[in-house]
């Protein structure tokens, strides 16, 4: 990969990255969020092993292609599995937030993310830290579905973009953590998923739904 | 003004205003293909402009000089549109004009005297489909204008031409985050202003969620066709601008010679853009009036994305 054309592709991956979060935040469906949180996986990779190719990290690449498999692969298909059969289910129907003023909002977070790590990115300028205010805010974005989507494959997915926001900070403001830590964040990611998945379906199988505002009582 | 330049302005003249109508039934032969009907063919809305020009039009009893204007101010705007827009070249003397917010301007007013013909027939459509079209037009320009300055800031320069060129000059910028984001916005503005699915069903009439269709219903004989064809030109010419914007590979320079062959060019591309549309229009459904503004909140952010990423990121 030639130094010219580096920065254009680390950008087009931020891109994706970012895109891929609103798109989470534009979509009623369930089913096409969880697809986009693929996507999302994909660039995470991508914008790792762009790093690793470009500064010639044979472990940063193999670390990209473990992320591509987690994040593009496993964690999708696990909250794929936890998504119900029925049509009610399968829909987010009415966020705490509508979605026009949801994707404004994340408008605005993806423009207070630029003015929060504009200090960051100025000590030390280079085409990594350049992209960084995009990581943050997808950390921000993510955050923000946890916290206004009712359905719990929902807030999986808000969780996921989270923690996607934030590797990407990890790999993008220190050229990535040490791989033990790296491994255990994506197995904690991974049981953290699962128990999700299981808690899911025991509140379908209780309730009925997976709307977590039904949860307001305790039970002996 | 010179012979080349000259030649330019009447080439993208004639492909726009002949081709128009070969791009709307292009999309609706592609359309009934994929649905597995044979389809009128290509030349059918060129013959339905034929039969409805040979006939006188109606004015409806009480309307006036709004709905008698419309047809030709649309037409007329259309025509100014493709003639300054850069989409067969580059060089034309005209280009100066094309500035942003002169073309947005111009669609506007094209927008605007068709929503004031329909208030003027005083029908309970044509005040449904006119305050329906302002609404959309009101969430739509913002985004093209903000679109447009995502690609402008790197440039220094509104004009779409100057854009065209430096796009030209360095086509690595096609693929970064900013010119995507762009893309992706004006994409789905031009979807809503020319009224295709999901905003707008362009081939039904008579129905309670029709935008475009509740305001030309009035309209007869060669008014309609006048119509029409500025509804056709529009959609080519936003297509056209679309594909200058982003893909502008083939487009003339200033000379006379690559001039035929940035025409076939310019025609490919729109028709493939247009079949694309075409394609897409089979698999999806009209969205709820109400949750139209959310799609265009959506095409808002991504617009505002891309400023944001042609500043911070460049």
């Amino acid at each position: 990969m030639t130094d010219i054309s580096y920065p254009q592709f680390l950008d087009l991956a931020a891109g994706v990255l970012l895109l891929t979060a609103i798109g989470v935040l534009w979509r009623h469906q369930l089913a096409p969020m969880i697809r986009l949180l693929g996507l999302q996986g994909v660039a995470l990779a991508a914008i790792v092993a762009i790093l690793g190719i470009h500064e010639h990290k044979l472990e940063l690449i193999l670390v990209a292609i473990g992320l591509g498999v987690l994040r593009a692969g496993v964690l999708p298909w696990l909250t794929w599995r936890a998504l119900g059969d029925s049509p009610a289910e399968t829909r987010e129907t009415r966020p705490v937030v509508n979605v026009s003023a949801s994707l404004l909002a994340a408008a605005a977070l993806t423009f207070l993310a630029y003015v929060v790590t504009r200090p960051l990115v100025a000590l030390a300028p280079s085409p990594a830290t350049s992209v960084l205010p995009v990581a943050v805010a997808v950390v921000l974005i993510g955050f923000f579905a946890l916290v206004t989507r009712r359905r719990a494959v929902a807030q999986v997915v808000g969780f996921l973009l989270l923690d996607n926001g934030i590797t990407a900070t990890a790999f993008l403001a220190a050229a990535g953590v040490p791989l033990i830590v790296e491994l255990g964040v994506s197995f904690d990611l991974l049981l953290v998923v699962l128990v999700l998945q299981v808690l899911t379906t025991r509140m379908r199988a209780v309730f009925g739904s997976s709307d977590l505002d039904e949860l307001r009582g305790l039970h002996d | 003004m010179n012979g080349p330049a000259l030649a330019a302005i009447a080439a993208q003249l004639v492909v726009t205003v002949a081709g128009a109508p070969l791009l709307v039934g292009l999309m609706r032969q592609v359309r009934a293909r994929l649905e597995g009907r044979a389809g009128a063919g290509v030349g059918q809305p060129w013959r339905d402009l034929r039969k409805l020009l040979r006939r006188p039009p109606v004015t409806p009893r009480g309307t006036g000089w709004a709905f008698r204007l419309a047809p030709l101010l649309l037409v007329g705007s259309a025509l100014v549109l493709a003639a300054i827009a850069p989409l067969v070249t580059v060089a034309s003397p005209l280009d100066a004009l094309a500035d942003l917010f002169a073309v947005v301007g111009l669609l506007a007013l094209g927008t605007v005297t068709l929503a004031l013909a329909a208030l003027d027939t005083g029908t309970a459509f044509g005040g449904m489909g006119a305050s329906r079209e302002i609404t959309v037009l009101a969430l739509v320009e913002p985004t093209i204008l903000v679109a447009g300055f995502a690609l402008s800031a790197r440039v220094g320069s509104t004009n779409l031409a100057a854009i065209v060129t430096a796009t030209l000059h360095d086509p690595l910028r096609v693929a970064s985050p900013a010119s995507l984001l762009a893309a992706a916005a004006l994409l789905i503005v031009v979807i809503a202003e020319t009224g295709r699915l999901p905003v707008d069903n362009p081939d039904t009439h008579l129905e309670l969620t029709m935008i475009h269709e509740a305001m030309i219903l009035e309209y007869a004989g060669s008014d309609l066709a006048l119509v029409e064809l500025a509804a056709a030109m529009r959609l080519t010419i936003m297509l056209g601008l679309l594909a200058s914007l982003f893909v502008p590979w083939g487009i003339a320079g200033a000379s006379l010679v690559a001039l035929p062959l940035a025409v076939v060019i310019f025609v490919a591309k729109v028709a493939a853009l247009g079949a694309g549309l075409g394609a897409v229009e089979v698999f999806v459904a009209k969205l709820r009036l109400f949750r139209v503004p959310e799609l265009l909140a959506g095409s808002f952010v991504l617009a505002l994305l891309a400023v944001a990423s042609s500043f911070f990121l460049a």
